[in-house]
């Protein structure tokens, strides 16, 4: 009976053991992230005492460049008024249903494009041709054909995000190590097998990095939607501040938009580390 | 009884596009990996591939696993021609070939996973081979926290989980170092020694081929066929004193000397021989 006692006791010991080895591999790497950005640090705050004294000085017209403390200040009364809120909202949705829509899209069919070369034979020429034309180029056309409404937006940021998205995924199951494929072949694993348990697993890591540039591309998208015909969003925010002379409310908008695209882009960052976390440490050029 | 019988196989390959080869004179965008290839092995036996580079021994045991088809002759297993991969073989890769995104449990799982075992069975099966290779502490582990060794351990223990008849192992322990690679070796002998697997191994290694071996063949240069086989007639069971043994050098002897002329010949034919591809 203590015998068992002493083995059970001994066996949770072990578990314990391994858990915290992990638990320190999970923060060692997030501190040495912290540690890789705080050095940014510096010259982000030169950048801001540029933008404080440049008008102050009377260098710049505080008309067409107010202080960056007063720039600060508008964002502040902003967010607390919840003027900005509504705005910032309506973009991130814009972006989301796009960005959405264009996953559900792009990846099913990339994966058909990356697997069967017959298939990327026929389709590769359109893709390209239509991958190489700017997005915004096409905004025109998307407002001719979905109108001024939410359809011709989500279209457009659906264009947007789509390509970098299929090429990711393209690439992912062209770079699947056939070594895999034997393997599971010889391990008798059925085509399904294959694609849900190598193919999919596999390209996991390059899909990732697509919907992270996809989504980087979806927030600049709706920004440029938004001011061409909209009443809501960050964009239209922008675009309507300009309009009317409000140029620290333009600034203050312009400084939402660089925080939100920081936080999008550290939250993508933080997904794909989630969902790549048996390659051990991801490569922190990522952070770019 | 013979488990496996190969009749006459020969295996051409073509070239990429644009590529030719140099045949006596006569340009060929195909490449003859075998030709002629004739072997039976026996049920039970371990049995060891030698021969230069490139030719064929890896492109035979894929014939065996049903990976490739021969474009000649055919390959019998239990006197079925071998037509796709059968549950009867399992197969062991110089690169491991785990998956990375699985843990060391779970890889082990996989083959079960497509015969339909269940879960719990799954799970007793590969701790039971975990805890046979000495690695029940590294069960939820990833590939990349284990070492080279760890690695293939794990393979080889994947492998046997779906109970192969025939074990196909090849250069499992090329890319290890040569410590790790002896402790292998040992491990492996001691596991198959308890078991009835027939295993068709490929090495470079003379000395692994000899410990390892209950027959080896010695495979001629490009295109390969059968040139010799040598009995090992050393004892079991076998472990690593072995090696220092008056018998083993001799019979590592007698395969230097039947595998040196074929060496000579592939290193000539070396400088000509391009990539060759499906």
């Amino acid at each position: 009976m203590s015998e068992e006692l002493v083995v059970s006791g001994r066996v949770v010991q072990k578990a314990r053991a391994i858990d915290f080895s992990r638990y320190k591999n999970r923060i060692a790497p997030l501190l040495e992230d912290l540690n890789t950005w705080s050095r940014g640090i510096p010259l982000v705050l030169a950048f801001f005492a540029l933008w404080e004294a440049l008008p102050r000085l009377g260098i710049i017209d505080t008309l067409f460049l107010p202080p960056f403390s007063t720039t600060v200040q508008t964002l502040f009364d902003l967010i607390v008024s919840g003027k900005l809120l509504l705005h910032v909202i309506v973009s991130l949705q814009r972006a989301a249903i796009g960005f959405g829509l264009a996953f559900l899209i792009s990846v099913p069919f990339g994966f058909l494009m990356g697997w069967y070369n017959k298939f990327e034979r026929y389709t590769d020429l359109l893709v390209q041709s239509l991958r190489n034309v700017s997005t915004f180029a096409l905004l025109p056309i998307f407002l001719l054909l979905f109108g001024l409404g939410e359809p011709s937006k989500i279209a457009i940021i659906f264009y947007g995000a789509s390509w970098q998205l299929l090429m990711n995924t393209i690439s992912g199951v062209k770079s699947v190590d056939p070594i895999y494929i034997k393997a599971a072949k010889s391990m008798g694993a059925s085509d399904w097998d294959l694609f849900h348990k190598v193919i999919l697993p596999a390209s996991i890591p390059s899909i990732a990095v697509g919907a992270r540039l996809g989504a980087k591309i979806s927030l600049m998208v709706v920004i440029a939607a938004e001011m061409i015909g909209a009443k809501s969003g960050l964009g239209f925010f922008i675009q309507n501040a300009q309009f009317n002379f409000m140029v620290p409310e333009m600034y203050a908008g312009i400084l939402a938009l660089a925080i939100l695209g920081l936080a999008v882009n550290y939250l993508l960052v933080w997904v794909e580390k989630r969902t790549t976390y048996w390659k051990g440490e991801t490569d922190s050029s990522f952070l770019g | 009884m013979d488990i496996i019988i190969a009749e006459k196989v020969n295996k051409k390959f073509k070239l990429k596009q644009g590529q030719n080869i140099n045949n006596n004179g006569v340009a060929s965008n195909q490449i003859e990996v075998l030709n002629g290839f004739d072997l039976k092995i026996k049920k039970g036996e371990f049995l060891v591939l030698v021969g230069p580079s490139g030719s064929g021994k890896s492109v035979f045991l894929d014939l065996v696993g049903g990976l490739s088809t021969p474009t000649g002759g055919v390959v019998y297993l239990d006197d079925k021609p071998v037509e796709a991969p059968s549950s009867k073989t399992a197969y062991v890769f110089q690169q491991y070939a785990l998956f990375p995104w699985r843990t060391a449990l779970s890889n082990i799982e996989f083959g079960l996973e497509s015969r339909g075992v269940l879960k719990e069975e799954r799970v007793k099966i590969a701790r039971e081979l975990l805890s046979l290779f000495g690695l029940s502490d590294f069960e939820d582990r990833f590939p990349y926290q284990l070492s080279g060794g760890m690695q293939q351990r794990v393979a080889i223990a994947r492998a046997l989980a779906t109970k192969p008849e025939v074990l196909l192992m090849d250069e499992p322990f090329a890319a290890l170092d040569a410590q790790t690679r002896e402790i292998l070796q040992n491990e492996l002998i001691r596991i198959w020694e308890g078991t009835e697997t027939t295993v068709i191994f490929v090495t470079h290694s003379i000395d692994e081929a000899v410990f390892l071996a209950d027959r080896v063949a010695v495979v001629t240069a490009r295109p390969g066929r059968i040139k010799e086989i040598i009995e090992i007639d050393l004892p079991r069971p076998r472990n690593g004193e072995l090696r220092s043994s008056n018998e083993f050098a001799a019979n590592r002897h007698k395969v230097w000397g039947a595998l040196k002329t074929e060496v000579n010949k592939a290193q000539q034919d070396w400088k000509l021989a391009p990539q060759f591809s499906e």
